[in-house]
């Protein structure tokens, strides 16, 4: 029979190990501990200042700390997702000054003063932003976990192709493209949906962009 | 929707009721209930070989890291139940211990485990843990494995590994057509775009886990093994799931470490995986190797009919791909052998991903049916009609519903198929071949165990629990339109509750069976409450088990892939115009959501005919691809318009619904689908899943320009 896993309370580490019968163990000494303590004042952050969804914010931060870190685990603003924290999937996408970035890509120490807006932003006095709501409509979303990357990167596209951005399909880059399914497949494809959710994205997209109802 | 009368809702295309909360960032998954400072954060540290023991390992740098809280390894983790026991009829209920080991059993696996006050303290203590191996050699190639690979005697599913009817090698010896072909599919990745991640909190004995997971009673009862607790001390919850795809039917070391952190720290822990964690310590699908063999008369009718595969699972495991499942079902033949051998390797674990078995073995089985066709000189439409059945070939039993033909004709009759033209290569458009493909699909359907509560509120609401899951399928709705159904409410009196297991027991979400399964303890509760309204009732449990299933029958979703390819005549790139679905799948739920399951299933048969493939690097024993640059998944431009056709399908045997599963008959047959359309756009026959550009240039050089 297996040792008995220590499950007493209260929760203590040296009544936790001391129970399981083991006491050679690099953790009953506590130096670690003592060490973090002592280094937790030393520790340099910096103050930035962002602006999210409108609001201004001054956070005391890690330099490491990425934009979508700084979201996610600080601000608690978690509709902003990490897929990969590599820059490879898009579920972290935000717009920052009206354009999408991967957030994970990013730190936030590099965007003081910046205009931030994410999923959460889209919302005005309760109302879903007309993107969220053709995505609700054409089910453009199925575990939901891409899907506030690739609102925030769908209501930039439309600005993109507004300001006659060309993309890779885009024949003739010298006029302004229309904003066919491929172009629009093509300007979201930086956004991953696993699900695999995009000819219902796309008419979401293409809904929006000729003014569907909201 | 809010006057919506009985006997509308259930199948009525309804909006996602978790869509407001999923478009707005507001539904929780497992990582986001405890932001910086009121949790600490741990990482996972991942071996750098893929087979050995570990000699010693270093963590004085990482203790002293700033405000790192616990460094864990072998030398310090606490006694945990070993792994196991490898044949527990629920695999997914195995105890999982972490850093219980010397060993190393893959690359990738856990040997240490940081938890520091932030992300990205931890993330750099992780680092710094200095580890010395003793490498081995390792068996990383299931070619040069074949050999030695073992009878299985069971398969996942539990059919037998080996079926025989008739003599299949005379048969196939005097068959006047014969196909002989040996296909190849690769290690493949669910990928879903939420990575594995855990929260961990501990109240006295009391362990919570917020963790991202398909199941909840298997997790429950895996940690409460794990830690040798009683298992109501433990209580998982998932309320959102970021896509599992199989590969959260199993649980990890993120929730282990993550308990043992919290209690050890004596506050919350949370701990997600990094994408390549995601890729190399959690599960994947084998890669496999198939030999299919038919053989049939000048009319196109199969006299022998044969499908033998081989896969791989980790060392020390059991899992077996069920490969030959769907062939098994699909034709009719009087002499048919079915095979499945199993070499032992030292990667990560092979478990399910989305329709393990039929979604591989009909990779194969559907190519060579699409030979075959070409050598009869027969349409492929009309060989699958010949050869269909209306019973099951292999276990004496009629289906409970087969529409394969109509699926078929419909299919044919929608997508223009009387257009294609049979001689390969022959349809050009500019720089593009263009040419048309078909495939049947099927998928088996089950029913498992579930129960559900069902309340009456003070205010007339009708509240519906169940620890079941939702990762996207569409729960969340299908519950709420059954309850509302059966309840004569409209659906914005019934609240869904699901992912808790304070709520009864079910199976939670795999395998396709989720929907009936949880749909039928919900439509039983709800059933038992309307009858006791009147004496006062204001609870209720239902239930259901596999045998609500009829036995007298066998029980199968069907369709059809038709597709449309255009092959870049020059640098072999191969795009999908065009894929039209027509499925078979009982009573729809929600007409909506299952078209949206189906779309997804059709794209991961485009991942799989064009995209996706592992490698392993011999010399280390890890996945050469670890990530989603360079493992790639169909992205928005890869997938050209998809059309969904649902048969009315009317199933008085299939079980208390008579819906069936969706999940996965959408990527059953997709991709052979798609490769069968590349055959007849250029006349080269790929057996080597994927058809990656390289794989046709051959072909491409012998044509006209
Ligand atoms: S999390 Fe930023 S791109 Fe994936
Ligand atoms: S909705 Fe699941 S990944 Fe897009």
């Amino acid at each position: 029979m297996e040792r008995e896993f220590a499950l007493r309370s209260p929760i203590s580490r040296r009544r936790f190990f001391g129970t399981a019968g083991v006491t050679t163990l690099a953790l009953a000494s506590p130096p670690a501990f003592a060490d973090a303590t002592a280094q937790t004042s030393s520790l340099p952050t910096v103050n930035v200042r962002l602006t999210v969804n409108a609001r201004q914010l001054a956070l005391d931060l890690d330099p490491r700390t990425t934009l979508l870190d700084a979201l996610r685990e600080h601000l608690g603003l978690t509709g902003t997702k990490k897929g990969c924290d590599q820059g490879q999937c898009g579920a972290c996408t935000v717009i920052v000054n009206g354009q999408r970035i991967n957030s994970c890509l990013t730190l936030a120490v590099m965007h003081a003063g910046d205009e931030i807006t994410t999923i959460e932003g889209l919302v005005e006095d309760g109302d879903l932003h007309p993107m969220q709501a053709a995505f609700v409509r054409h089910d453009g979303l199925q575990c939901g976990y891409c899907t506030p990357g690739q609102i925030c990167s769908a209501v930039a596209l439309l600005a993109e192709h507004k300001a006659g951005w060309p993309s890779h399909v885009t024949a003739d880059v010298a006029t302004r493209p229309a904003l066919t399914d491929a172009e629009i497949a093509e300007r979201m494809s930086g956004n991953i949906c696993r699900c695999s959710a995009y000819p219902n994205i796309v008419a979401a997209i293409r809904d929006v962009n000729e003014g569907g109802r909201a | 929707m809010a006057e919506s009368k009985r006997a509308d809702v259930i199948g009525l295309p309804l909006d996602r009721i978790d869509g407001r909360l999923k478009v707005t960032g507001r539904a929780t998954y497992a990582f986001e209930y405890a932001t910086q400072g009121s949790v600490a954060y741990g990482v996972i540290v991942s071996a750098a070989i893929g087979k050995g023991r570990i000699l010693r390992i270093d963590t004085r740098d990482a203790q002293h890291a700033p405000r790192v809280l616990l460094v864990l390894t072998k030398d310090n983790a606490p006694p945990q139940t070993p792994w196991g026991p490898v044949d527990l009829p629920d695999r997914f209920a195995r105890a999982e211990p972490a850093l219980d080991t010397d060993e190393v059993l893959y690359f990738g696996f856990p040997v240490a485990f940081v938890v520091a006050e932030t992300f990205e303290q931890a993330t750099a203590a992780a680092a710094m843990v200095r580890i010395q191996y003793d490498p081995m050699p390792g068996d990383y190639d299931l070619h040069a494995a074949g050999p030695s690979a073992e009878n299985p005697g069971r398969i996942d599913g539990n059919g037998p590994a080996d079926s025989a009817v008739g003599d299949f090698e005379s048969a196939f010896a005097s068959a006047p057509v014969q196909i002989d072909a040996h296909y190849t599919t690769p290690h493949q990745h669910q990928a879903p775009m939420e990575p594995h991640a855990t929260m961990a909190a501990w109240e006295g004995e009391m362990l919570t886990v917020h963790t991202s997971a398909q199941l909840t009673t298997s997790p429950q009862e895996g940690l409460a093994r794990t830690f040798n607790t009683p298992k109501e001390n433990v209580r998982i919850i998932t309320r959102y799931v970021g896509g599992g795809f199989g590969s959260k039917l199993p649980y990890y070391v993120d929730a282990t470490l993550a308990a043992i952190g919290a209690r050890t720290l004596g506050r919350p822990v949370k701990v997600a995986m990094t994408r390549p964690q995601v890729f190399y310590t959690t599960t994947h699908r084998t890669a496999s190797e198939q030999h299919v063999r038919l053989g049939a008369d000048r009319d196109g009718r199969l006299t022998a009919y044969g499908q033998e595969a081989l896969v791989h699972c980790a060392r020390f495991d059991l899992f077996t791909e069920p490969v030959c499942d769907a062939a098994r079902r699909l034709y009719a033949a009087p002499n048919r052998l079915t095979r499945h051998r199993r070499a032992k390797l030292d990667l990560p674990r092979s478990d399910s991903m989305r329709a393990p078995g039929e979604a591989i073995g009909l990779l194969g089985l559907e190519c060579a049916m699409d030979e075959l066709a070409e050598a009869l000189d027969l349409d492929p439409v009309e060989l699958r009609l010949r050869n269909d059945t209306s019973s099951d070939p292999e276990q004496d039993r009629p289906f409970a519903s087969r529409h394969l033909a109509e699926a078929l004709r419909e299919g044919a009759a929608r997508f223009g198929w009387n257009k294609r033209v049979a001689k390969p290569a022959s349809v050009r458009d500019r720089r593009w071949l263009v040419g048309l493909g078909v495939a049947s699909a099927i998928r088996g359907d089950i029913l498992q165990s579930a129960t559900a509560r069902a309340r009456l509120e003070n205010d007339g609401k009708i509240t519906i629990e169940l620890a079941m899951t939702d990762i996207g399928t569409g729960s969340y709705t299908i519950l709420t339109q059954i309850a509302a159904d059966t309840m004569e409410l409209p659906v914005d009196r019934v609240t869904v509750r699901l992912g808790d297991t304070r709520f009864p027991p079910t199976a939670g979400s795999g395998g396709s069976f989720g929907a009936a399964t949880s749909g039928s303890a919900v439509l039983a509760a709800c059933r038992k409450l309307k009858a006791g309204l009147a004496s006062g009732m204001t609870e209720s449990l239902g239930s259901v088990t596999p045998a609500d299933l009829d036995e007298a029958y066998s029980h199968a979703g069907f369709g059809a892939h038709f597709a449309e390819v255009c092959v870049d005549r020059d640098t072999g790139e191969v795009r999908v115009r065009r894929m039209l679905g027509v499925f078979a799948a009982g009573r729809i739920l929600n007409a909506k959501t299952a078209r949206s399951q189906m779309i997804g299933g059709m794209t991961w048969g485009i991942g799989s005919a064009l995209l996706e493939e592992n490698h392993v690097d011999s010399r280390f024993g890890s996945f050469i691809n670890q990530d989603l640059a360079n493992y790639h998944v169909a992205v928005n431009a890869d997938v050209g318009a998809m059309e969904v056709v649902f048969l009315d399908e009317a199933d008085p045997h299939g079980g208390p619904l008579g819906s069936k599963g969706v999940g996965e008959l959408g990527i059953c047959g997709a991709g052979a689908a798609i490769m069968n359309a590349i055959h007849n756009a250029t006349g080269a026959r790929i057996r080597d899943f994927p058809a990656t550009p390289d794989k046709l240039l051959a072909t491409l050089e012998t044509l006209d320009p």
